[in-house]
C-alpha cells in the first residue's frame, strides 16, 4: 500500500530514508523518523486494536506515551517478543514486525466482539454481581473463562535474551522533560555550573517544540531555538542528555528511577548493547517539566478508530507529515482544536465542522479559522457517532440555552477530532508525596507543596504561553541550581516569543446530550464508560477512591492519563460535589510501563547472586562432591562414589569418621579476630561463658544470647594471647553476630580497647577428624606438639610450609583437629593431608555426614534446632551459664524466666522411633499418646550407621521429665495419633561420656 | 566460574599479585605517629610511599598494603612502635583479593552496581571508600582519573570480575 496520506513536504520524518515494516503479516512502507503510529496513519491504516473488555476496534487517541489504545506486540524473534507497546511510541526501523492483541482470530473480525452485545450485562463491577451462582463453577468455569478473556498482550514464554543495565548517577539538577521548560532549566542550569541531567521519553528533545511551526523564539523558528539550545547543551561538559528515556519513578531523598530504552529502535541491534538501562539518579535538586496532555470529551461512541486528540492529528501532521484524514470534523471546548483545524485546512485535509460546547470562541485562534472560511459551529454537541471500523458520520446537535439539544445533523467524515482541553501531567509530583491544589480556573490540579526538593515548571503547573514556560523554565533551572549550591547566577534571558495567543478553554466530564443507551467512554483502556461512573455513584460509592476501585477507571496501563480528569469531572457532576470534594487518586510508579529486565539487570544467571566458594571446591569437585547451596556458599554436602546414592556415601563417610579418620572443608564457618586488652572483658559481657580465666593455648565453647535471653549464635572460641581471641560463629550467623558486637563495642562500651576483624575468608579450614587424626597430622605439621594438646587446646606453627592456627576440637564426637591455614594455602594443605591420610583410609566427608555424626552427639544447630525462642537451658546447655558474672548479653531476661513458675518449657530431647529405620520429618509435630496435646516438633532426623537406626531431635514440652515416655510424631496425612511411635531419650546417642574426645 | 573469568579479558579489568594486608585498628590518637614510611589519610582517603599504602577504612581503622615481602617488616616495625599501646593488628593477606579497573568508562562500569558518586568532585584521586557492587561488598580506591583500585572479600572475586566484565560489555571490553 502508497503512503497515500503522507503529504508532499514537512515533517520531521526522513524522505530519503523510506522503510519497510508489516502490522499484521501486511506490508507498509514509512520514513525513518516515523512512529508505527504515524507509518501506519500514512498509509490509511487506522484500526489498531481491539478494547480489554468489550473487544470494540479502536485507533490512535493519541501521539504519544498517554495512548490508552494503540497496544500492540513487536516481534523480533520467538525470544524478544515484547506485548502491549503503545504503537505512537513505537520508533520504525527497517523491518519492524508489529501484531495486533486481544483478538481472535483478527483485528478486523473479532469473536471477542461478542462482548459488546452483551454490554448491558457487563456494568461497572459485573464480576462481583455476576458470577456468584452456582458457587462451585467459579473455580472450574468462570475463573479459567475470565482468565483467558483477560489482559491484552500475550507475555513471551521464552527467556529474555536480551541483556539490561543499571547505572546509578549523581547530578545537581535532573530536569524531566526537554519541552521548552525542560530545555530552558537545563541551560539555565547549565550555565549556572551545575551537573546536569536532562531527560526525555522521546526519540528527540524538544516536546512540543517539535510540532510548533508557528511562534517565533528569540527571532528565529522554534526549531533553531531547539536545536540551538541542544548544541549548547551537549556541548556543555557537565551535562548528560538521556534521550528514549522516561522518568518512570520519584522516591523518596530525590531518588528518580529512569528507564532508558537502547537498542528498541534499531534494526540490527550491536549484541554488546543493553537493550534497556535502568537509571538510579540521586539529584540534588529535581525540575520536573513534564508537560500536559491533552482530554478526550466524553461523548457517545466517541472511541471509534478515526476519532483523536485535536493536538494528536495536529503533530501527526506537522510533525511526521501526515494527514490523519480526509474530512475532518473537529469537537471542542477548547481552542487548541482550531488551531489544528487550520493547520489541517492548510494541508488540504476538507474540515466539515467545527462543532464547539462553547457559546463564544473569541480567541485568535477561532478568529483566524473564521477568516480562513472554516465552518464554526457554536454551543454544538455530539450526540454520536456511526461506522464501524472507522468513524464514518458524526451527529451533531446545537444546544440551546437551557443546554437543551436541537435537531440531528449527521456529518459525514473519516476523522474526528476533540479537545476538552490539557491536564498537567503532576504524575512525578504526585509520586514524590508532592501536594497537589485544584485550580477552579484552569480546572487543573496542579503542583502546589513540594514534599522533596523539587521545582515545577511550564505547562506541568498550568501556564500556557511559550514565552510564560521558556521563561519559567529558564527560572526554575538557576533556581534548582542555586539551590545546588552553584554560586554562578546565569544570564538574563527573557525569551521574547512571537505568537498567536495562546489557546484557552476546556471541560471537565461527560458532553450534554447523552443518549440512553449510548456508551460515552472515560477510561478507553478500561472501557469504563460515563454510564459506569454514574451507576457507581447510584449504587453509593462517594470516594474517587472506591469509585476507581469499583469501576477499574484509570486503572489501566496508562495510568488515567486521558480520562482521570473527564471522570472526576462525571462524578463531580452526578453527586453535585465541586471536584476538590471528590478528591484525587493518587499517582504511582511506574509512569509507563517498564521492562521487569531493567529492575533484574545483571542479576541473572552466575550473576544471580554471588556464588561464594571455599579455597578447597576444586578439590572437592574433583573428587566428585555433590555441592548444595549454603546461604550464598557452595559447600560439599557428599561425596559418592561410583554406583553409590547419598545415603550409601553418608554411611561410608560417617563409618570413616568413626572408624579411621574423615576430612571437612569448615572454611565457611564464621571467624572474627578480637584482639586488644579488653578483649576478655568484651567477650565476658557478650557470652554466657566465663573467659577471664580461660588460659591462652586453651578454647571454650561460646553461647551468645540476644537481649531476651534466647540463644543467637554459637562456637568455639580460642585464646591466642591475653589480648588475643580467635572466634568462630556460625556459617550463617557470622554478618549478624559481627554487627551486633561491632554495636556494642561502639556505641554501649566505648571505653573498652577491643577491636574487632572479620577473619572469616583469611582462614580455610579442614577439619581433621577421627581417631586416626593425629596419626595423620603429625608427620606434616613444624613446631606444634600434638601429643601435649588435649581436647579444647590450640596451638600456632607451621603445616606443609605454611602458618597455621590448629584446634583441637570436635563437632562430630571424634577426636579431631580444625586445620587453620592461610586461605590461598587451603587447596595445597588439603592436598597434602589427602596424601598423607591415604594409607589411614582418611575419608573427605561433607556437610550431610557432619550433621549425622553432630546428631548423634546431640551437638545443636543454630537455626535448626533452635528457633530464636529457645533459652540455654532449654537447650540443656544451661550448666554453661556463669550465673556469677555481674552482666552479660540476655542475664536479665534469663533471671525474668527463672523467676517464673518452672515447666511448660520446651527442651532439647532425642528421639527413637519404635521402628527402627524410620526416619522421621524435620519439622513433624510431636503430640501425647494420650490426649493428642501438641508438645513440639522435630529438628532434626537421621538415619545414624553408626547406631544402625534412625536418631531424632526434637523440642519437647517438659522433655526432660518425659525421658523414656511414649510420644507420636504426626505423619502429614494420619490422624495424630496414628503417628509414629516415638520413645523420649537423652540427646546423646552416641559415646555419652564423651571417652572418644581424648582420642 | 570459569566462564565468568574468561568474560573478564577486556581491556580494564586485571586482577593484581598477592599483597600483604594488614588491619590496623587502635584509638587515633595512639596511631599518630606511627612509624608506616607513609602517613595515614584523612576520611576516605587512601596514601601511598614506597609501595605500601594505608587505605582509611573508619575512625582508627586503616588497611595496609604491602608486598608480601615486605610484611612481616611492616608488621614488624608497628607491633614494635606500638608495644604497651592498646591496638589490634591483624594480618588479612588471604581475606581480600584486588583487581584493578581502568580506561576511560571505568567510573561508568563501577557506578552499573556501585552507588556512590564517582565524580572527580566528589570523588578525588586518593578517594577509598566501603561500598557495594551489585551483591558484593568493595573496598574501593581511586588511584588515578581513570583507575580504580577494588579490594574484595576472596569468595566474592569470580562474581566481581562477572560483574564487572558484564557491566563493560557496551563498552567493547
Amino acid at each position: 500500500m502508497s503512503q497515500a496520506l503522507r503529504t508532499a513536504e514537512g515533517g520531521r520524518i526522513d524522505r530519503a530514508n523510506p522503510l519497510g515494516f508489516s502490522f499484521d503479516g501486511r506490508s507498509y512502507r514509512g520514513f525513518a523518523g516515523d512512529t508505527l503510529a504515524s507509518a501506519l496513519l500514512a498509509n490509511g491504516v487506522h484500526l489498531l486494536a481491539r478494547s480489554f473488555k468489550y473487544h470494540r476496534p479502536r485507533g490512535l487517541l493519541t501521539a504519544g506515551s498517554d495512548e490508552p489504545n494503540a497496544l500492540v506486540e513487536l516481534a523480533r524473534d520467538a525470544a524478544r517478543c515484547t506485548p502491549n507497546l503503545r504503537a505512537t511510541q513505537i520508533e520504525l526501523y527497517e523491518g519492524l514486525r508489529a501484531r495486533s492483541q486481544n483478538r481472535t482470530p483478527s483485528l478486523a473480525f473479532d469473536l471477542g466482539a461478542v462482548n459488546d452485545r452483551l454490554a448491558p450485562l457487563l456494568p461497572a463491577g459485573f464480576y462481583y454481581k455476576t458470577f456468584m451462582w452456582p458457587k462451585a463453577a467459579w473455580k472450574r468455569l468462570y475463573e479459567p473463562s475470565i482468565r483467558a478473556m483477560a489482559g491484552l498482550g500475550r507475555a513471551p514464554t521464552r527467556p529474555d535474551p536480551d541483556r539490561y543495565a543499571q547505572r546509578y548517577a549523581h547530578c545537581d539538577v535532573l530536569v524531566v522533560g526537554s519541552g521548552p521548560a525542560g530545555l530552558a532549566a537545563a541551560l539555565a542550569a547549565a550555565e549556572s555550573g551545575a551537573r546536569v541531567i536532562l531527560c526525555d521519553e522521546q526519540a528527540a528533545f524538544g516536546g512540543t517544540l517539535l510540532a510548533e511551526d508557528e511562534a517565533r523564539i528569540e527571532g528565529g523558528s522554534a526549531e533553531a531555538f531547539r536545536a540551538a539550545s541542544l548544541a549548547t547543551l551537549a556541548a556543555a561538559p557537565r551535562v548528560r542528555l538521556l534521550a528514549r528515556t522516561t522518568a518512570f519513578g520519584y522516591f523518596p531523598h530525590n531518588m528518580v528511577g529512569l528507564a532508558e530504552r537502547i537498542t528498541d529502535h534499531l534494526a540490527a541491534p550491536d549484541p554488546r548493547l543493553p537493550r534497556e538501562r535502568l537509571w538510579q539518579v540521586r539529584a540534588r535538586e529535581v525540575v520536573l517539566a513534564t508537560g500536559a496532555h491533552e482530554r478526550p470529551l466524553v461523548f457517545p461512541e466517541n472511541d471509534r478508530p478515526g476519532i483523536m486528540l485535536a493536538e494528536a492529528a495536529r503533530v501527526y501532521l506537522t510533525r511526521y507529515g501526515v494527514r490523519p484524514g480526509t474530512r475532518a470534523v473537529l469537537a471542542t471546548a477548547h481552542d487548541g482544536a482550531y488551531r489544528t483545524a487550520l493547520a489541517l485546512h492548510r494541508a488540504g485535509v476538507e474540515i466539515a465542522a467545527i462543532a464547539d460546547l462553547r457559546g463564544t470562541a473569541g480567541g485568535a485562534w477561532p478568529a483566524a479559522a473564521r477568516d480562513a472560511g472554516l465552518p464554526v459551529r457554536l454551543s454544538t454537541t455530539i450526540l454520536g457517532t456511526t461506522g464501524r471500523r472507522r468513524v464514518a458520520r458524526v451527529d451533531l446537535a446545537r444546544l440551546d440555552a437551557d443546554g437543551r439539544c436541537g435537531v440531528v445533523e449527521p456529518v459525514p467524515c473519516d476523522l474526528l477530532l476533540m479537545s476538552g482541553g490539557f491536564t498537567p501531567s503532576v504524575h512525578l509530583f504526585s509520586q514524590s508525596r508532592g501536594r497537589l491544589r485544584f485550580d477552579d480556573t484552569l480546572q487543573a490540579y496542579l503542583p502546589d507543596t513540594p514534599a522533596e526538593r523539587t521545582h515545577v515548571a511550564g505547562a506541568c503547573r498550568g501556564l500556557v504561553a511559550l514565552a510564560d514556560v521558556l521563561a519559567d523554565g529558564y527560572a526554575a533551572g538557576a533556581a534548582a541550581a542555586q539551590a545546588a549550591g552553584c554560586n554562578r547566577a546565569p544570564s538574563a534571558r527573557p525569551f521574547p516569543v512571537t505568537a498567536r495567543e495562546s489557546p484557552a478553554g476546556g471541560m471537565l466530564g461527560a458532553l450534554p446530550g447523552n443518549r440512553p443507551g449510548a456508551r460515552a467512554f472515560v477510561d478507553f483502556q478500561n472501557d469504563v464508560t460515563a454510564k459506569d461512573l454514574a451507576l457507581a455513584t447510584r449504587e453509593g460509592f462517594r470516594s474517587i477512591e472506591h469509585i476507581k476501585r469499583y469501576t477499574t477507571t484509570g486503572m489501566a496501563t496508562d495510568q488515567g492519563k486521558s480520562s482521570n480528569m473527564n471522570a472526576l469531572g462525571i462524578v463531580a457532576d452526578a453527586l453535585g460535589s465541586p471536584i476538590p470534594a471528590i478528591g484525587l487518586t493518587t499517582f504511582r510508579m511506574p509512569y509507563t510501563p517498564t521492562s521487569f529486565g531493567i529492575f533484574a539487570g545483571a542479576a541473572r544467571g552466575d550473576l544471580f547472586e554471588p556464588l561464594r566458594m571455599t579455597p578447597m571446591h576444586a578439590q572437592a569437585a574433583a573428587l566428585g562432591a555433590v555441592f548444595e547451596d549454603v546461604g550464598q556458599w557452595k559447600r560439599a554436602r557428599y561425596f559418592p562414589r561410583a554406583g553409590e546414592d547419598m545415603a550409601a556415601a553418608v554411611a561410608r563417610e560417617c563409618r570413616a569418621v568413626r572408624s579411621a579418620c574423615g576430612l571437612f572443608d569448615a572454611s565457611t564457618l564464621g571467624k572474627i579476630e578480637i584482639v586488644g586488652p579488653d578483649a576478655a572483658t568484651f567477650l565476658e559481657r557478650l557470652y554466657v561463658n566465663a573467659w577471664h580465666r580461660l588460659p591462652s593455648g586453651r578454647c571454650r565453647y561460646g553461647l551468645l544470647l540476644r537481649e531476651d535471653g534466647f540463644i543467637f549464635d554459637d562456637g568455639v572460641i580460642g585464646r591466642l594471647a591475653t589480648d588475643r581471641f580467635h572466634v568462630t560463629t556460625t556459617t550463617g550467623g557470622i554478618g549478624r553476630v559481627l554487627a551486633m558486637m561491632e554495636d556494642y563495642r561502639q556505641t554501649e562500651w566505648p571505653e573498652l580497647d577491643v577491636w574487632l576483624t572479620a577473619t572469616t575468608e583469611q582462614w580455610a579450614v579442614l577439619a581433621l577428624q577421627g581417631p586416626r587424626a593425629k596419626d595423620i597430622l603429625a608427620p606434616l605439621v613444624e613446631a606444634v606438639d600434638l601429643a601435649a594438646m588435649t581436647h579444647m587446646s590450640l596451638a600456632e606453627g607451621r603445616i606443609a610450609g605454611v602458618p597455621l592456627r590448629l584446634f583441637r576440637v570436635s563437632f562430630t564426637g571424634e577426636m579431631g583437629f580444625e586445620v587453620n591455614v592461610p586461605a590461598s594455602a587451603g587447596a595445597a594443605v588439603w592436598e597434602a593431608l589427602m596424601a598423607a591420610g591415604a594409607a589411614c583410609g582418611l575419608t573427605p566427608y561433607g556437610t550431610e555426614a557432619m550433621h549425622v555424626l553432630r546428631a548423634e552427639k546431640g551437638y545443636l544447630v543454630i537455626g535448626q534446632d533452635t528457633d530464636g525462642t529457645v533459652s540455654p537451658d532449654d537447650a540443656g546447655l544451661g550448666r554453661m551459664v556463669a550465673r556469677g558474672k555481674p552482666d552479660f548479653i540476655g542475664k536479665r531476661a534469663l533471671e525474668a524466666m527463672a523467676a517464673r513458675p518452672a515447666g511448660g518449657r520446651q527442651h532439647l530431647v532425642g528421639l527413637l522411633s519404635e521402628t527402627p529405620a524410620q526416619v522421621l520429618e524435620e519439622g513433624a509435630q510431636i503430640v501425647a499418646e494420650t490426649d493428642g496435646a501438641r508438645l513440639g516438633h522435630v529438628t532434626s532426623a537421621y538415619y545414624s550407621p553408626t547406631l544402625g537406626r534412625a536418631i531424632a531431635l526434637a523440642m519437647v514440652r517438659d522433655g526432660r521429665a518425659r525421658l523414656g515416655e511414649r510420644l507420636r510424631v504426626a505423619l502429614p496425612e494420619a490422624p495424630a495419633r496414628e503417628g509414629h511411635a516415638v520413645r523420649v531419650v537423652a540427646p546423646v546417642f552416641y559415646d555419652p561420656e564423651g571417652a572418644r574426645l581424648d582420642g | 566460574m570459569d566462564d565468568l573469568l574468561a568474560r573478564t579479558a577486556p581491556l580494564g579489568i586485571r586482577p593484581l599479585p598477592a599483597m600483604a594486608r594488614f588491619m590496623l585498628q587502635a584509638r587515633p590518637a595512639t596511631l599518630a605517629g606511627v612509624p608506616l614510611g607513609i602517613v595515614l589519610p584523612p576520611a576516605c582517603r587512601a596514601t601511598e610511599a614506597g609501595g605500601r599504602a594505608a587505605l582509611w577504612l573508619g575512625p582508627g581503622a586503616y588497611l595496609l598494603r604491602t608486598t608480601p615481602a615486605d610484611g612481616p617488616a611492616l608488621a614488624a616495625a608497628l607491633e614494635q612502635a606500638l608495644a604497651g599501646q592498646a591496638h589490634a593488628l591483624v594480618e588479612v593477606s588471604d581475606r581480600l583479593t584486588a583487581l584493578e579497573l581502568a580506561g576511560e568508562e571505568a567510573a561508568a562500569v563501577l557506578n552499573a552496581g556501585c552507588p556512590l558518586d564517582l565524580d572527580l568532585a566528589a570523588c578525588p584521586v586518593g578517594f577509598c571508600a566501603r561500598s557495594v557492587l551489585g551483591k558484593a561488598g568493595i573496598l574501593l580506591w581511586r588511584t588515578g582519573a581513570a583507575r580504580f583500585l577494588l579490594e574484595i572479600e576472596r569468595s566474592f572475586t569470580p562474581y566481581v570480575h562477572g560483574f564487572l566484565a558484564e557491566a563493560g560489555r557496551e563498552f567493547g571490553g
